[in-house]
């Protein structure tokens, strides 16, 4: 006897929401996922946040010198004792001394210190002028300071990127592996339930926290700090949606026949590890050697974030964001396909 | 399931299994008729839960064959998932989620069954329905997956060590539960290792040990082929040591006598000429009695009686 039945109890829809009561009832889950990127965002945003031009903090003994200095505003001009001078530009406080000279100025900074180069040139410039040098040509700053080019601006992916990743596999992983320690993956298969239900609900749950979880981190980028969407809004959220499912498809994988959290934990970390680090997530993955790039390049995470701060930061459609696509379509058939066949149900 | 009534509902023909260097099952034989209550009844690791997961289709058998409610899981697990209410013994349910939440999840797989209400109901957790999992008692947890196992209507219930770690009035209260499952005419197969439960609830047992049938039949077919209704029980303290057991045991109506501990135990038929001759005995022999004990025999000395050894060593 088969009875017709409403579409809540159907099996699909049960175990869907059962992952989103399971998930919504661990206010640690809520937290890591909701507030801990806005929170990183918050904190990063503020630390980096351009300042007016740095001023750099430079030494002298002599006051004509200190006069003729003080005329650049991109300095802070201490005169001081010769010794004390000394000292500071040894403990790093100062960035250059400027000592007079029997005949002119003698600079003494680190070379190899950017500050100590800038100071060095901000400092004669400041000191020839005082002498009466006259630049032959006339020039003009125009200061370029506009939302895009900013930190934060290429923070904020950056933090999406890694929110995606970190959610899906903690989520799949440990709420399977968990499952499987209790034997509950056991009672369920010892129901008519079809097994590939159970797999799904956990991608479905994931779709919809994903939306959730994206509008929280680009709300609070948009809001606090301005941060542009420049691309195709439905370029962004397909390029978080594949990148989800690639990450959902690597946890599940990582799952797929582990027994105990610690275990799993360890695995996640050492999966995700490499990639906050090499994937571009707070300064720009191209300062890691060339030889690296290609493997760079070829992890989920880097796809992800590329795609998403090309569309958001310089407006990029799908042909441009395509490699990035090709990337994560190939990490989630391969990783759904081992894991399909590795997984681990009695 | 009317069709199936009389008939074997489950049958199990020379099962194996071995894990690692482990042999679980050992050519094991039995045969569950529709309608009745099964005990599978043995000490912890005789075989039980592999035995019952094999039939259940979670463990795959090295070899022979099983059939379940005429249908085997080669060619009809599906079928056979409907129709079978399956109680693991260690399951933790999700501790987030309300009782009605989990049966309505577990309801979800099946075509048909009774509502959640009503299945709350029968294992009497209304009061519980909306609180969580994590917050139950064992006994409720226990009814909880008792419900579970129900929630698809089967027409046979696997049920393995169902009242393992409860209270005693916790365990009568999941056994009235059984029977009133039992009543409706359903079979069901149980595995414990208390023979009180065994004695209250089966219809049949087979005692296990070793990954074998080693006794099967009715509790009071068993206890009969023991040789006595009865256990007779007496300690002769300091004066053990000069006692001849031998004399004891070629008294009529008195068999399998054991010697342990300056304590004696053997069975006896009938107790009400046994106890005189062995009053009689022991004064011939000069043996003070310091506690003479009887019971009535229960699976326990059936088992005693075929292994030597008690069913629970703790």
């Amino acid at each position: 006897m088969k009875t017709e039945k409403a579409a809540s109890q159907h099996a699909l829809a049960q175990l869907t929401l059962v992952r989103f009561r399971e998930f919504t009832r661990e206010p640690e889950a809520l937290f890591w996922v909701f507030l801990f990127p806005i929170l990183l965002a918050a904190g990063l945003g503020i630390a980096f946040r351009n300042r007016p031009a740095d001023v750099i903090r430079i030494v002298t003994p002599s006051a004509e010198l200190a006069r003729a200095l003080r005329s650049e505003k991109r300095l802070d001009v201490q005169q001081l004792p010769a010794a004390q001078a000394e000292a500071q530009l040894r403990a790093g406080k100062a960035a250059l001394e400027a000592v007079p000279a029997t005949s002119g100025v003698t600079y003494r900074y680190d070379e190899t210190n950017p500050d100590g180069r800038t100071a060095r040139t901000l400092a004669d410039a400041a000191i020839q002028r005082a002498a009466g040098r006259a630049d032959p040509v006339p020039v003009n700053d125009s200061l370029v300071r506009e939302p895009g080019s900013r930190y934060i601006d290429f923070l904020i992916p950056g933090l999406l990127g890694m929110n995606l990743m970190g959610s899906a596999i903690w989520g799949m992983g440990f709420a399977i592996v968990d499952a499987r320690r209790k034997k509950l993956i056991k009672r369920l298969i010892a129901t008519p339930m079809p097994r590939r239900y159970y797999l799904m609900s956990f991608v479905f749950s994931r779709l919809v926290l994903l939306v959730v979880e994206v509008l929280a981190v680009l709300g609070f980028g948009a809001l606090a700090f301005g941060v542009p969407v420049r691309g195709s809004v439905l370029v962004l959220a397909g390029v978080c949606v594949l990148g989800s499912l690639s990450f959902s498809a690597l946890g599940l994988l990582i799952a797929s026949r582990v027994r105990t959290i610690e275990a799993a934990s360890g695995l996640m970390n050492a999966v995700m590890m490499p990639m906050w680090v090499l994937s571009g997530v707070f300064f720009s993955s191209q300062r890691f050697p060339d030889a690296v790039q290609p493997i760079i390049k070829a992890l989920p995470l880097t796809a992800v974030i590329d795609a998403l701060r090309a569309n958001m930061l310089q407006g990029a459609g799908v042909a441009q964001v395509a490699p990035q696509v090709g990337v994560l379509g190939v990490w989630m058939v391969v990783c759904f396909t081992l894991a399909l066949k590795l997984f681990r149900w009695k | 399931m009317s069709e199936v009534v009389g008939k074997a509902a489950l049958c199990v023909r020379n099962l194996r299994k071995t894990f690692s260097d482990v042999v679980a099952v050992d050519g094991l034989d039995l045969e569950v008729r529709a309608g009745e209550c099964f005990g599978l009844l043995g000490p912890n690791g005789a075989g039980k839960t592999t035995t019952i997961e094999i039939c259940e289709g979670l463990t795959d058998a090295d070899s022979g064959d099983v059939e379940v409610l005429g249908l085997t899981w080669r060619t009809e697990a599906e079928e056979l998932r409907q129709r079978l209410g399956i109680q693991l013994q260690e399951t933790q349910l999700s501790d987030k989620l309300t009782v009605e939440e989990t049966l309505r999840l577990f309801r979800s797989f099946f075509h048909q069954g009774p509502d959640v209400p009503e299945v709350i109901a029968r294992v009497q957790l209304e009061e519980k329905a909306k609180s969580r999992v994590g917050g139950l008692s064992g006994g409720q947890k226990q009814r909880l997956a008792l419900a579970c196992a129900l929630v698809g209507d089967p027409d046979f219930l696997f049920l393995d060590e169902p009242t393992t770690g409860l209270d005693p009035q916790a365990r009568r209260q999941l056994w009235d539960l059984i029977d009133r499952f039992r009543a409706s005419g359903r079979t069901i197969l149980l595995t414990t290792h208390y023979m009180d439960e065994a004695e209250r609830l089966c219809d049949r047992v087979a005692i296990m040990d070793h990954g074998k049938v080693i006794a099967e039949g009715t509790p009071r077919e068993l206890i009969a082929s023991i040789g006595g209704e009865h256990s007779l029980e007496f300690s002769a303290g300091d004066g053990a040591g000069g006692l001849d057991p031998a004399a004891l045991g070629r008294i009529e109506g008195i068999r399998d006598v054991h010697l342990e501990q300056g304590s004696v135990r053997m069975m006896v038929t009938e107790l009400h000429r046994a106890v005189p001759a062995v009053l009689d005995e022991l004064r011939r022999q000069q043996v003070p009695l310091t506690e003479l004990r009887t019971h009535s025999a229960t699976l326990e000395d059936v088992f005693v009686a075929l292994t030597g050894r008690r069913l629970r060593e703790d």
